[in-house]
Order: C-alpha cells, then sequence, then structure tokens
C-alpha cells in the first residue's frame, strides 16, 4: 500500500483547509520559483522522466505531449487548457482534487503554461460542479492576490489562468469538442489532424491536460522524477486517484500506487464487495467506457494500463465501478447505452445513429424481448461503429456493449429464453432504463 | 507534388489536396455526402472512410490532406486502399446507418431520380435492414416559401448550414440539439433572408430540402434538360433549363468556374412562373386607346402605316435588360435602313463612351479576378443586388482576410465588412486625390481593384465618376502587367453584348435621356422597345410606341402595337457579360402561342417596312454579327482589350453633382418583366419588405 | 434526451440586472479581443439563473447580440447543453443522477420518490416549489446516489433520507447539502482508510537547484 508520505493529495477528503495556507502547509507552492528558474527543458525532462500518463483516459505520456508544443510562437500565443469537464460515469476524482486541494491544480496550471510557453491558461469545468468552480475560482483569487499567477508575478512567468465552465455536455470531455465549447460553439470534436499543439484554441498551439494530470506535476517536480517513476511498475508508474463506486461496502476515493491490485483496492479501502469477495459479478475497471471484466478475470488483477488492456479493458479514468451478483448486467450496460446516445453530439453518422440503436436493442434484451440472433447483430453494430467516427465517443459507446456480450452471453441468451417460455409473466415489470 | 499510391497504382497529385481529391484524380471514385469542394469539410458522414496503410483505423478521406501522409518505415510511399474488405465493410457499416432512421418514402420525394442516398444504397450498401426499432420522426420546418423540408429525410450533413454560412454569408441555418435529436432549423423557423437559399435544394443529398414551388410537379427523368445562360443579371450565371412538353419546370444551375462556380441567385432560379403568366402570346394593336388582338399582317400593317410617313431622324429606339445580340444587332441594321439615328441600348442612360476602349465598359480583371484581389473600392455598386453570386465571390475572399472592401455609395448589408467611405462622387474624388485613408489601402496593395456599378454610370455626374475612376485606378496602379483591376459592372443582361455591336445613338443621333426628352416634347414620332421596360413611359409623350418582348409590363401598357417575342428560355441568343465573354442560351421551350423568337420577328417586319434585311436564318444573322464583330463568335472566352487605356478614360467629363449614387436595384426580385409577373418572386419581395420593414423600398 | 424546443410561454423581454450586466462585460475580457463569443455558455448560465432557473427566448437573443452573434448560433448551443432549461422548473429543481454508478446504489427506488413526491419528471407542482429530471452522471460517483438541487449536491441518499429531503425543502427547512449519510465527502464512511496522521506528512524538499539550462536534473531519492 502506498504510504501517506507518498500521496500527493493530501486533502483528498477535505478534513484541512483548501486554501492557499492550507495548501503551503501542505507543501504547495513549494519552490515553484526554482522550477522556473531550471527551464522548460528541465521541467519538460523531468515531467517525461517521471513517466506521468495522462490521467484523463487515455494515458498519453505528459511530458511528451508538452513537448509537441512548438518551442518559439510563430506570433501566435500558446494557450493551456485544462480539461476539468469531468463526466465519465464512475469518475469523481477530479471534483475532490478542485474543492480540496486546488492549489496543487493552480500551480501545476503555472509550471505547465511556462513549459509551453503559455502565458494564458484555461480550466474548463463541467457546469454542473457549482460549488467546485465557487471554491476553484476563490482558490485562483487568492493565488492572484498573493501575486503566485497573474501578471508580474512572484514566479517570473506572466501566467493568467481563467476559469470557464460547461453546461451540460460529456462530449466536452474530448479535447477538440472542449476547445469548439471553450469558443463558444456547440462540443462538436474537431477533425484531426490539425491537432491542438498545432492549431487548437482560436487556432493557437494549444495542449489540454486532465485535471489530475497537471495537480500532479508540482509533486513530482518537488519530490523528483524518479520518486513518481519508482511507484508502480515500468510504464505504468505513480500514484492514482481511484474512484470505487458501485457494490462496494464503503464507496470511496483513494489515491493508491499505480498497479495495486483489486482485491486489495476493494478490500483495503472500500470495505470489500458488498457480500464478500465471491459475491463479485464483474467490475468495469476504468470508467463506463471499458470492458467490464467478469468475477474470474478480476481474482489478480492490478490496476494499471498494460494489465487492464492486456483484459482488452483499460485504467481509463480508474474509476472502479462494482457489481456483485445481484446486479442485472443487461440492464447496468443498457443504462450506459442510454448514457452515450444522450451524450453522442449527433455531429457523425455511426454514434449518432448506432448509439440510439444499441441501446434500443439493449432495452429489449434486458427485458429479454430479443431474438438470440440479434446478439451477433448487436455485436456487429459496435464493431460499424467503433473506430469509424471522429472522436473517441464511439469506440467508448461501442467497448462497454462489447464487454457485455464477450463476458456474459449466456445472461442475454437465458433472459431471451426466459422470456420466450413465458412472455405473459409480468412479475418483473420493468419501467425503461431511464426516464425518457 | 506528394506521391502516392492509390489501389496499386502509383499517382503524383497537387500539393494540399485532401485524399478524396487525390482519389478522385486517380479516377477512383468515393462516395460522400457531406463533403462538397466548394464548402469546407465537415467529415462527418463517414462515408468516404479509406484504408490507408499502417493506420490504425479507416480515415475520412476527405479530411485528410495528401501532405498529412506519412511514408512506410522505409521510405515507401503511402498507400491508400479505396476497395479492400475494410473499407467495404465500412462503408456498408455507414450506410447502414444512414439508412436505418431514414423514411423510406422514396416513391413520394421530390428527390427521386437525383438522390444521393439512393444511388448509393444501391452502390454501397446492402440489400436488407436488420433495424427493427422504431424510426425516427422530425418535425418538418417552414424556412421560407422556396424551400420545403421534410426533415425525417435529413443524414445531418450540414451541407446546407456550411452554404448558407460561408458562402451566403448568412448565419441563419443551424444544427440545434444533439446527437440523435439533432436538427436542422433556423431560429425559430423564420424564413431565411438570402438571394440563394435555393442552392441548398442542390446541396441536400438527399430529400430533405426540395424545391417548394416545384413540389410534385415532375420527375427528373421526364425533364429535357437544356443548357443555358441565365439573364437576370449580367453575370451570365450558367444554368440548366428543365422542361416538360412546353412548359419550363425548373431552372438549375450548371457548374462554371470563372462565373458562377454552381450557385445562382433565387431569381435566377425560381423566375420561371414567371415565365407562364402575364405572357404577350399575340400581336396587339391598340384601336381607339384599347389594345385588341391582331395577326402579325394586321400588327406589321399598323407599324408600316406609321413609319413610311415618318422621317427617320423622328424615330428612336430603345434595347431593354433582356434584350439577346441577335434581335438588337437585327433593329439597328433595321434602324439604319431607316434613316434613324437614334438608338440606345442603355435603358438607365449609363455613361458609358465605347469610344474610349471596350476595357472601360467591361469587368476587365475577370470575375474570377475577385481570387486574387487583394483591395476592393467598390463605387455606386450593390454586387449583392446587382450579381448576388458574384457578392458571393467577393464575400469568400473577404473571408481569407486577404481582401478589404470599400464602399462610396449605397449603404448595404453586403455579408462581409467594409470600409464606408461615403455617399456620391465627391468621396470618389476624395479617394482620387489621396484625400481620404482608403487611397493608402489601394495604393499598398499588390492587386487592388474597382467596381464601377450600374447606379455610379447611371448618376448624373457618371462620366465624371468615370474619369475620376479612371484617375484612381492610374493612380493606384490597378492596371500593371497583366493585372487590370478596373472593373465595370452591369446589371442588364444586354448591355455588353449591346455596347459591343454599337447599338448607341449613330453620328447626332439621341441617346435615352434625350429620346424621352424629345418624345415627350413631341419631337419623335415613333419609338421602338425592344423589351424596353425600364424607362418612365409618361415620357414618351404622344409617340407611337412599338413594344416588342415577351410580358404585359410597363411597355406594353403604354404600347400602341406589340409584338410578341420569345423569352431567354425559349430562343437561342447571344449575351455578353461584364467580362465581355460572349454566351449562348438553350432554346428549352417555344415561345408561347403567336410569339416569335425575336430576330425572325425583325427581320419579317424588315420586309413588310420595305427594308429587308439580308439574312433569314439564325445562322445568317449569325453568321453578320460575327463577320460585324468577330469576337462575339468566341463564345465563352474572353477576349481583353489590348488597347486599353486609362488615359483616354482618365480624360473625360469632370463636373459631377452632389447627389449621392442610387441603387441600381430597388427591389431585388423585381428588376425585369419576367420577375415582375412571377409570383414567387413578389412573395418574396413582400417578404424582403416586411423583414426590412420599408427600408429597401422604392426610396432609391 | 428528446428534442429539445424553446417553450410556446415566453416572457416579452428579456433584461440583465445591473449587478449580471457588470458580472457579464467582466466576464467576456476573460478571452481574447474577437473572441467574445466564448462567453456565451456563461452568459446564458447566469441569464437561466436569473430567471428563475430556466432560460427564456429573449435572453437567447439578448445574449446574441452582447457577444456579437447570430442568434442560430445561440440556439444552438442553447438546445445542445442540457443543462439549459428551456421551459419553467420548480423552485427547486432536482436533477437525479440515473446513470449505472447511481443505479447500482439505488437511483430508481429516488425516482420512485419523485414520482410519488413530485409527479412525472419535467412537470412543475403545483406549489411551483419542485420539479425533477433525470440527468447522466453528475460526477459524484463514490458519494451515490445522488441528486443536485439548484446549485448543490445531496449524496449518499436512501428513499426515506430523500423524500425528507424533498419535503423539507418544500416546507422551507434549513437542509444541509453533501453527504445524507454523516460521511465526510468521499472519505469511506466510517472513517479514512489513509491519511491518518491528521495533518499532511511533511515532504522532505528534494529540489536541486539547477544553474545547467536544459540539462535535466534529478532529484535523489
Amino acid at each position: 500500500m502506498l504510504k501517506d508520505k507518498d500521496r500527493i493529495f493530501r486533502n483528498l477528503y477535505g478534513f484541512e483547509d483548501p486554501g492557499l495556507k492550507g495548501a503551503k502547509k501542505r507543501g504547495a507552492w513549494d519552490g515553484t520559483k526554482t522550477f522556473l528558474t531550471n527551464g522548460r527543458d528541465w521541467v519538460i525532462g523531468e515531467v517525461k522522466a517521471s513517466g506521468l500518463r495522462g490521467r484523463g483516459g487515455a494515458g498519453f505520456p505528459t511530458g511528451l505531449k508538452w513537448s509537441f508544443m512548438p518551442k518559439v510562437s510563430d506570433g501566435r500565443p500558446h494557450y493551456l487548457v485544462v480539461n476539468a469537464d469531468e463526466s465519465e460515469p464512475g469518475t469523481c476524482k477530479d471534483r475532490e482534487i478542485m474543492r480540496h486541494d486546488p492549489h496543487l491544480l493552480i500551480e501545476g496550471s503555472l509550471i505547465a503554461g511556462f513549459a509551453m510557453g503559455s502565458n494564458t491558461g484555461y480550466i474548463y469545468i463541467r457546469g454542473e460542479f457549482i460549488r467546485e468552480r465557487e471554491r476553484l475560482q476563490a482558490a485562483i483569487d487568492e493565488a492572484y492576490d498573493a501575486k503566485l499567477i497573474g501578471r508580474n508575478n512572484k514566479h517570473g512567468w506572466d501566467f493568467d489562468l481563467y476559469l470557464h465552465h460547461g453546461a451540460g455536455a460529456y462530449i466536452c470531455g474530448e479535447e477538440t469538442a472542449l476547445l469548439e465549447s471553450l469558443e463558444g460553439k456547440k462540443g462538436q470534436p474537431r477533425l484531426k489532424p490539425p491537432f491542438p499543439a498545432m492549431a487548437g484554441l482560436y487556432g493557437a498551439p494549444t495542449t489540454v491536460n486532465n485535471v489530475e494530470s497537471i495537480a500532479v506535476v508540482p509533486d513530482i517536480l518537488r519530490r523528483g522524477a524518479s520518486w513518481f517513476s519508482g511507484l508502480g511498475r515500468p510504464n505504468n508508474v505513480g500514484t492514482k486517484l481511484f474512484c470505487i463506486s458501485g457494490h462496494v461496502n464503503r464507496p470511496c476515493n483513494v489515491e493508491e500506487e499505480m498497479g495495486i491490485h483489486l482485491k486489495e483496492l476493494l478490500e483495503r479501502h472500500a470495505g470489500g464487495v458488498r457480500g464478500g469477495w465471491k459475491n463479485l459479478l464483474a467490475v468495469i475497471p476504468g470508467g463506463s467506457s471499458v470492458r467490464c471484466l467478469p468475477d474470474d478475470l478480476c481474482q489478480n488483477l492490478p490496476m494499471d494500463f498494460d494489465s487492464l488492456s492486456a483484459l482488452k479493458s483499460g485504467l481509463g479514468t480508474a474509476a472502479v465501478i462494482v457489481m456483485d451478483k445481484s446486479t442485472d448486467i443487461i440492464r447496468a450496460i443498457a443504462r450506459l447505452a442510454y448514457f452515450y446516445k444522450h451524450e453522442s453530439c449527433g455531429q457523425c453518422t455511426p454514434c449518432r445513429e448506432g448509439t440510439g440503436w444499441m441501446y434500443r436493442v439493449l432495452d429489449r434484451m434486458a427485458r429479454g424481448q430479443a431474438h438470440k440472433r440479434e446478439i451477433d447483430m448487436l455485436l456487429e453494430v459496435t464493431y460499424q461503429i467503433e473506430g469509424h467516427t471522429i472522436c473517441a465517443l464511439g469506440d467508448a459507446a461501442a467497448w462497454p456493449v462489447q464487454g457485455l456480450i464477450t463476458h456474459f452471453r449466456h445472461v442475454i441468451e437465458e433472459r431471451i429464453d426466459q422470456y420466450s417460455a413465458n412472455p405473459a409473466f409480468e412479475g418483473e415489470v420493468r419501467e425503461p432504463v431511464a426516464a425518457e | 507534388m506528394p506521391k502516392l499510391i492509390i489501389d496499386g497504382a502509383e499517382i503524383e497529385v497537387e500539393n494540399g489536396i485532401t485524399l478524396i481529391q487525390a482519389c478522385e484524380q486517380a479516377g477512383v471514385e468515393i462516395p460522400r455526402f457531406c463533403y462538397h469542394e466548394r464548402l469546407s469539410i465537415a467529415g462527418n458522414c463517414r462515408m468516404c472512410l479509406v484504408e490507408v496503410k499502417g493506420m490504425p483505423k479507416p480515415i475520412a478521406s476527405c479530411a485528410l490532406g495528401v501532405n498529412d501522409l506519412r511514408p512506410g518505415p522505409n521510405g515507401e510511399l503511402p498507400e491508400i486502399h479505396t476497395k479492400s474488405p475494410t473499407v467495404k465493410k465500412a462503408r456498408e457499416g455507414v450506410m447502414e446507418f444512414l439508412l436505418i432512421n431514414h423514411p423510406l418514402d422514396c416513391p413520394i420525394c421530390d428527390q427521386g431520380g437525383e438522390c444521393d442516398l439512393q444511388d448509393q444504397a444501391m452502390a454501397y450498401g446492402v440489400d436488407g435492414s436488420r433495424f427493427t426499432e422504431n424510426k425516427r420522426a422530425v418535425e418538418d420546418k417552414n424556412i421560407g416559401p422556396l424551400i420545403k423540408t421534410i426533415m425525417t429525410r435529413c443524414i445531418h450533413c450540414t451541407r446546407c448550414v456550411r452554404f448558407m454560412t460561408e458562402v451566403a454569408g448568412v448565419e441563419e441555418l443551424g444544427l440545434a440539439g444533439r446527437g440523435e435529436d439533432a436538427e436542422i432549423t433556423t431560429y425559430l423557423e423564420r424564413g431565411m433572408m438570402s438571394e440563394m437559399s435555393g442552392n441548398v435544394i442542390d446541396l441536400c443529398p438527399v430529400g430533405a430540402l426540395t424545391s417548394k414551388p416545384y413540389a410534385f410537379a415532375a420527375r427528373p427523368w421526364e425533364l429535357r434538360k437544356t443548357e443555358s445562360i441565365d439573364v437576370m443579371d449580367a453575370m451570365g450565371a450558367n444554368i440548366r433549363v428543365d422542361t416538360r412538353g412546353r412548359e419550363v419546370m425548373r431552372i438549375l444551375p450548371r457548374n462554371h468556374d470563372d462565373i458562377n462556380e454552381e450557385w445562382i441567385s433565387d431569381k435566377s432560379r425560381f423566375i420561371w412562373d414567371g415565365l407562364r403568366t402575364q405572357r404577350l402570346d399575340q400581336p396587339l394593336i391598340r384601336v381607339r386607346g384599347k389594345l385588341r388582338p391582331a395577326s402579325w399582317d394586321e400588327a406589321f400593317g399598323a407599324i408600316a402605316r406609321k413609319l413610311k410617313r415618318t422621317k427617320g431622324a423622328r424615330i428612336a429606339a430603345l434595347a431593354g435588360d433582356l434584350a439577346g445580340a441577335e434581335e438588337m444587332f437585327a433593329l439597328k441594321d433595321l434602324m439604319k435602313r431607316l434613316g434613324s439615328p437614334n438608338i440606345d441600348c442603355r435603358q438607365d442612360g449609363a455613361a458609358i463612351n465605347p469610344a474610349r476602349g471596350r476595357g472601360g465598359y467591361l469587368f476587365n480583371s475577370g470575375l474570377g479576378g475577385i481570387d486574387e484581389a487583394d483591395a476592393l473600392l467598390l463605387i455606386g455598386c450593390n454586387p449583392r443586388a446587382e450579381a448576388t453570386v458574384l457578392n458571393a465571390r467577393i464575400r469568400r475572399r473577404w473571408r481569407t482576410r486577404q481582401l478589404k472592401v470599400g464602399l462610396i455609395g449605397r449603404e448595404a448589408d453586403l455579408s462581409y465588412r467594409y470600409d464606408y467611405i461615403g455617399a456620391g462622387p465627391q468621396s470618389l474624388a476624395d479617394v482620387a486625390s489621396g484625400k481620404h485613408a482608403f487611397a493608402k489601402v489601394l495604393k499598398s496593395a499588390k492587386r487592388p481593384m474597382l467596381i464601377l456599378g450600374a447606379a455610379a454610370l447611371a448618376h448624373t455626374g457618371g462620366g465624371a465618376v468615370m474619369t475620376l475612376a479612371a484617375r484612381l485606378a492610374g493612380m493606384t496602379g490597378m492596371v500593371s502587367g497583366t493585372w487590370n483591376g478596373f472593373n465595370v459592372l452591369h446589371h442588364a443582361a444586354s448591355r455588353v453584348a449591346g455596347l459591343d455591336m454599337g447599338f448607341l445613338p449613330a453620328a447626332g443621333g439621341l441617346d435615352t435621356q434625350a429620346i424621352l426628352k424629345n418624345a415627350k416634347a413631341g419631337k419623335l414620332d415613333a419609338v421602338f422597345l425592344l423589351g424596353a421596360d425600364e424607362i418612365d413611359m409618361t415620357s414618351l409623350g404622344s409617340a407611337f410606341v412599338i413594344y416588342q418582348g415577351t410580358h404585359g409590363d410597363a411597355g406594353a401598357h403604354r404600347a400602341d402595337v406589340i409584338l410578341p417575342g420569345a423569352a431567354y428560355t425559349e430562343k437561342s441568343a447571344i449575351y455578353v457579360n461584364t467580362e465581355g465573354r460572349p454566351q449562348m442560351t438553350g432554346q428549352a421551350a417555344f415561345p408561347p402561342g403567336d410569339a416569335r423568337e425575336d430576330w425572325s420577328i425583325i427581320r419579317a417586319l424588315s420586309a413588310v417596312l420595305g427594308k429587308t434585311l439580308d439574312w433569314d436564318t439564325l445562322s445568317e444573322v449569325r453568321g453578320a454579327i460575327f463577320a460585324a464583330h468577330p469576337h462575339l463568335a468566341l463564345i465563352d472566352e474572353v477576349v481583353p482589350d489590348e488597347n486599353f487605356d486609362l488615359n483616354k478614360l482618365s480624360r473625360g467629363p469632370s463636373r459631377f453633382g452632389k447627389q449621392p449614387f442610387r441603387r441600381a436595384v430597388d427591389q431585388f426580385y423585381l428588376t425585369n418583366p419576367i420577375a415582375r409577373a412571377s409570383a414567387i418572386m413578389g412573395e418574396l419581395s413582400a417578404m424582403m419588405a416586411d423583414e426590412t420593414s420599408g427600408a429597401t423600398g422604392t426610396d432609391g | 434526451m428528446s428534442v429539445r424546443r424553446l417553450d410556446p410561454i415566453q416572457p416579452e423581454n428579456f433584461q440583465f440586472s445591473a449587478a449580471n450586466l457588470k458580472w457579464a462585460k467582466a466576464q467576456v475580457k476573460k478571452y481574447p479581443p474577437g473572441k467574445q463569443a466564448s462567453a456565451v455558455i456563461p452568459l446564458l448560465w447566469r441569464a437561466q439563473e436569473q430567471h428563475d432557473g430556466w432560460l427564456p427566448e429573449p435572453a437567447l437573443r439578448a445574449v446574441a447580440e452582447m457577444l456579437d452573434m447570430a442568434y442560430i448560433r445561440v440556439y444552438e448551443v442553447a438546445t445542445f447543453y442540457t443543462m439549459y432549461n428551456l421551459s419553467p422548473v420548480g423552485k427547486y429543481f432536482v436533477q437525479l443522477c440515473g446513470t449505472t454508478p447511481c443505479w447500482l446504489r439505488g437511483a430508481d427506488d429516488l425516482k420512485e420518490v419523485c414520482r410519488h413526491v413530485i409527479g412525472e419528471q419535467n412537470q412543475v407542482t403545483e406549489d411551483g416549489m419542485l420539479s425533477w429530471l433525470e440527468v447522466e452522471c453528475l460526477g459524484a460517483c463514490t458519494n451515490a446516489p445522488m441528486v443536485q438541487i439548484n446549485k448543490d449536491y445531496f449524496e449518499d441518499l436512501d428513499a426515506k433520507g430523500f423524500e425528507k429531503l424533498l419535503t423539507d425543502l418544500r416546507e422551507g427547512r434549513e437542509v444541509k447539502p453533501g453527504p445524507q449519510n454523516g460521511r465526510q465527502f468521499s472519505c469511506p464512511e466510517g472513517g479514512a482508510t489513509t491519511l491518518l496522521n491528521g495533518s499532511a506528512p511533511s515532504v522532505a524538499k528534494r529540489v536541486t537547484k539547477t544553474k545547467a539550462k536544459g540539462k535535466p536534473q534529478r532529484g535523489g531519492k
């Protein structure tokens, strides 16, 4: 288990003062000027050496991403945009950072901004996080007042940090949709290339990073890249905020070492699976977009990027959704399918049309009102969506359904059999998956 | 130039193009719905997916530039596969998604027979449907009198939104909502206030946006298609006239990169109902103040009786805006034989002196010159009203941020921003003298241009305006090397041919203004109006008026004898556009009733008058025209004025009045007799007047 | 999600209050000159807040004019983002998360409470106090099931407590946002398993100052 001294988010639960005074007491804003004095290459080098991979779901190496920014401005400004549009079902970690440890994020933003030659940063927070927005804005104001950021600040790198909010659209977590939204448009993802590092916000070089990715940077610099890279295993290093939800005895957020085994994670921090480990049906290990894993694959499961991709699932945002044996797994996934239908931006064909199709078929399957041949048809539909869309939402919508069919085909078949044996049986009249 | 391998064949393609264009160049067809080469790239339909070797997923070929392709690890050329199983599967998948919520109403859909979705479903889809859920229904939207919407058919390609925003410059269409509930709409279903909105009908790949006036009127396969030229303005947009039997059922644009690309204005497109109403379909004679039907012999006899006892000097002829070259040539010849020097094709009194060279009245840079210009001064010109599609070209150039525009004349919403300089000739003088700051913009530009509009030349000081413009052009280097930025934008389709052929006062002859003045004063006895309806008819005094034309408009109401002619869709006639480009209309239908082709009417009349013209057939007329004016034979070619001389143009009159420039076009939808006979144009005009609450009325 | 349209009954006009107008003008300054359209989402949101929690049509035009945007572009934004309520809502607008993590922990029971206490979704109670809507994941999954009422999250709910919460709101009693089962935010119920030694452990400073530019300097471990 990760030792307390190795934890970055030491006010995760909000027991302490989230303000500047408290944050400083916890070590924030310490040595920041030195990092900047060491230079841009040093910062990027440290972040690269730390092995930090993006915490927003895709796991792209953060330092490498920063290094894509032009070294010299061609006259266009550079922008840092922090993705705080935390909306992936199961995920609620950035929220804790913003309301309980906002100064780590602000400090990280300054450092990241410096590293990419950006004097302006925008934090795009989801619209629903109204109280979190207030807290974060208060912290930003504090930082301005203390001349930690802003023009002519103590650190010698002019940096304006603005908080911007959305208004209800999961798709804005996709970086180019986020940029569109930030420009005052519908959140519809852009075609790539050009990538944001070449033409992002307002057509200028831009890097979009997740809140957690940015917030861990100051501590990586303070404690050293090798401290961070020494945790976990190669290519899967550092600490990670896990969000444990669903059928556990004590759902919680917790910062743990990358690669901690699922069972240990659940039992040590979340009071274990409801009804005991044997009562586990499946987990969705990385937020709703990854394929679920049935209990037999969960026995010795290291929670990191590579281990989970090897099982065709993913670490994603490290949002662990636990389902015990009482779960109607078809319905659980159908509800996710409804989510993706609801959140599809409607721009490109496979996602706009396919998400609704998948949801409707799954909704019938949850009631058993389907043909068994439709299972393979549904699977094919998921493949028709996957890889054919502008952004990753198509994939994200397809994967959970693929996971369901791969691991729980028998459940669907049983449900169909049940219904065809006794279609009039109304002992279990179900309402639609969502209140449409 | 990048090289790549498409379906096994190596090809070298232009820099900067997209993969879909490269495939086209390689002769490989790529299906598409959202992609349109004249619109921005949306990449949303996903129909054009291809496989690029080394990339994990199929790629939208419309969205990837050939320059973004990377060579293989050993420097191999990028390889594109468009016929692989992956691509086939991807296309079938996308096709299926497009169809699951598309209604099965093809038999009653006006897009039938020219539907991209149908065609591509045949070519790239599968035969059955696996979708057993309820199909989506979408409420139809009311977006004005021209475009019928059946939104359930919409496949969300957003071509219409992009066209209206980018080309028409009217941000009124949008994709509202999201996901499967996204729908195309205007703000609160208001009618679109654009003169180009009809183009979305052509752009819509399905039957979601169809022509309201043409609804359920015909099927494409029963129409006869005739290539022709539009005469609603002097651009000479290329069109296709679709007829069934004798009736024009619809008008569509044809592509011409140098003129209209593939757009036409709503006036050009929807004018056709005006071709059916108020038509003059038999000769008429005024007897005791009332017009009565007559035979051709009677009509010609009445004219002969009058003209045979009238001296040539007391006869005059005016050619209207829609007259073809053939009839003007014939009428000019006839007037000469009648001994009349009093002819003019400048109904509006434009101050053009062809003696100063052809370049003095042409759009010398060519319409495509806009694409290179970096500074533009509009003088007494509202291109949006006078040459709608040209305006879209100016807007496109402006959108690249490489064009600065200044305007002298009436302020108007041109769909792009401009520096407003002033209302009348004095402002032009200020620029020409370098007093106004826009002179610097022009001077520092690499390819500066000016456009003299019809209103500038029709100004009472029009001659001086021309002089000032020429001086300004000289001072700012608008004419240098191969670049000639001195441009005149005519509004009348007939104008340049008339000027080229000298349908102008002969020595000692009267021009339009003098004709009207003299007629009013009783000094002219007979006036021949060749479709001239835009003059003040009360100025004709008691003169004997012969009106040859198509519609019962102003001229016909005043006429003593009416000779029914053919509209532009009913004859093959030459029109020379504002660039000086001769083009020919095609005869798509026959003139109604007893109406005849115009040159033949004049030919027949000449015999009755004892002044028989020398030719009997259309080709003989043309032969005569080409002999006299060889450049008119060069159809679709622009012969530049090689003797173009700014100095000559600069030495014209110099006195101008204080009046501001008027509008050349007061009511866009009602500029000619055909338009005024069109119920659709009437409706549009009323709608426009409502929207701007009288501001575009007749206060010009 | 269903088709989103503006409410058929609309007020005559909309004007930002003086304070909101001032705020709006300051918002625009966050973005570079000419990029004022960036402020459209925050401005529409403020308009909705000012207008009893729903966005009237005149506000769309007011914001469009303020930001020099075409009406249709603002309309697109208002219909795309689901937090804009296009029809009136209750004084207390309950957004009930129905996505899987909350559903696993009893969101259906809360829905039942809503139906029982308020009625069908999108219907305002006669007294104007309550309306509800099933929404997608609100990002408080470790505190599921939960609802958002106006600005606040109410987490770790059960049917009984939720019903009481609604009643308290309706009757004007004070309520406490956050977890309703006494737990500290997202800390495991019953006590933390980490960060146990009270205040933060001190972090040894391991930063080495470097003068050599460009040469990455590692902190020792």
